[in-house]
């Protein structure tokens, strides 16, 4: 049987992590290639780079990190951020990601999914969706709105009709990241997997809100997603992969409990 | 001397740094003289089959490989690489290798069971295998060890002594194949963390005989 995936994802600015990060019993430390590489031996089963670099140069040094952390670590991992041709994916992949994820650039322009899934496979292509709860219009009937440009801009897409769109376009799989949730460390929005999960028949990762491992539990019993985005969670030292694993495999989730 | 057959695939880069970082030497190339030189021989690959087959064909990579697995040379198949070497797929339609006997089918849902319809396609994480014997390339590995599959097709042998170990995902299927001095895995040693690199380390010491010493 499948085990489902608990991935942390780090956020990088200009070659470093955005904030130091600090593990149980250690110092801070900003390099994302450290602390992939301490993340891969604590068991995550994959880990997500979300580059926020700003300045023109990004690529040359998020391609750089990526080659870095391809050589050290020996788990899938995906890049996302500021990804908007084939090209962009292209360079990514061949510096040792697994997958790339676009977002807003998809939305900007919905080709770069098929582009992206004939060139590399669909595997290569994970749809990243920041989603906002909306009034149930004729427009938004799911009452799930796409926002883009890290949650700026509204679209007034459906999100529920996105999500079977980027399938249909040939994503892999699907970020789903739940705007209102995010940061709040009150659990996922169990409301929306379910409704994304149980509509397309790619893996959905949840993303936003985990502040406990039983946060974790919630999203991932009954199939309402495939795996669980983390960030402060472990970030700060709360909590351990392990010991989130262990929580979930007593609970009954499979998980991947050796590594 | 490792050759990792270069047929235009992808996911050589990841393979090759595997065995950097096992601190083993290896090279990717699709030329023949050179695979047929090499020590050992890794068939590794994502993508499509009926492409992949046109690519090996036109590098005459489907020579060398046949070659490879008459001489004994030690060979490891991966992912595509352990569906190419069976003699048809589903996907694309293709004639394949034929170095094992058998064919290569599509994930398909039972009718009879409905909740097998959420389980999704391409089977993508991690999963276990149960291993039928023993064999020298799967050994000091953990009993629950897990490994990172991405794929829609899968091997089906004609002939169980061929199968070396099992996965459970929609259906029973055979995920790790042994004929002779090759050894072949649906699921992605380079991306399964540290079981996956024994995997390869053990490889890189095979030499090519099927029992355990």
């Amino acid at each position: 049987m499948l085990s489902k995936r608990i991935i942390p994802c780090l956020d990088v600015r200009d070659g470093r992590l955005t904030k130091g990060i600090k593990f149980k019993g250690n110092v801070d430390i900003g390099d994302p290639v450290e602390i992939a590489a301490q993340y891969y031996r604590e068991g995550a089963d994959e880990i997500v780079f979300y580059d926020i670099t700003a300045s023109s140069e990004r690529r040359d040094i998020m391609i750089d990190t990526v080659r870095k952390v391809a050589e050290k670590i020996f788990i899938p991992f995906s890049v996302g951020g500021g990804i908007r041709t084939v090209e962009d994916m292209r360079q990514v992949l061949l510096a040792g990601a697994e997958k790339v994820s676009v977002n807003s650039a998809a939305v900007r322009n919905p080709a770069i999914i098929s582009e992206g899934a004939e060139a590399f496979g669909n595997q290569c292509i994970v749809l990243g969706m920041d989603v906002k709860k909306t009034k149930v219009t004729e427009q938004t009937p799911s009452g799930y709105e796409i926002v883009i440009d890290g949650g700026r801009t509204y679209t007034g897409l459906d999100a529920l009709e996105w999500a079977k769109r980027g399938e249909a376009l040939g994503a892999g799989e699907i970020c789903l990241n739940s705007i209102d949730a995010d940061g709040t460390k009150d659990g996922y929005e169990l409301n929306l997997n379910r409704l994304i999960s149980s509509n397309v028949n790619i893996p959905v990762i949840a993303s936003g809100g985990a502040g406990t491992p039983e946060h974790i539990f919630q999203v991932l019993e009954d199939d309402k997603a495939d795996a669980a985005l983390i960030a402060s969670m472990t970030h700060y030292g709360t909590y351990t992969i392990r010991e989130i694993k262990t929580y979930l495999h007593n609970k009954g989730i499979k998980v991947r409990m050796t590594w | 001397m490792i050759a990792i057959i270069d047929y235009n695939a992808g996911n050589l880069t990841s393979v090759k740094r595997a065995m950097d970082y096992l601190g083993k030497k290896s090279v990717i190339t699709g030329d023949y003289s050179e695979i047929s030189r090499a020590e050992r021989v890794i068939f590794p690959g994502v993508g499509a089959a009926g492409r992949a087959m046109s690519d090996l064909k036109k590098r005459k990579l489907d020579m060398a490989l046949k070659e490879a697995f008459k001489n004994k040379k030690p060979i490891l198949g991966i992912c595509l690489g352990t569906q190419i070497i069976m003699e048809t797929s589903e996907e694309n339609d293709t004639q394949c290798l034929g170095i094992i006997s058998g064919r290569v089918a599509r994930f398909v849902y039972d009718q009879a069971k409905p909740e097998d319809a959420k389980l999704k396609v391409p089977h993508m994480g991690w999963n276990s295998v149960n291993f039928k014997r023993p064999h020298p390339l799967f050994e000091g590995l953990d009993k629950d060890s897990e490994f990172y599959f991405v794929h829609s097709y899968y091997p089906v042998p004609d002939n169980p002594s061929n199968i070396l170990g099992e996965t459970d995902y929609i259906t029973r299927f055979a995920s790790v194949l042994a004929a002779g001095n090759l050894a072949a895995m649906q699921f992605h040693p380079e991306k399964s963390g540290t079981p996956g690199l024994t995997i390869l380390e053990n490889f890189s010491r095979w030499d090519g005989e099927d029992n355990v010493k």
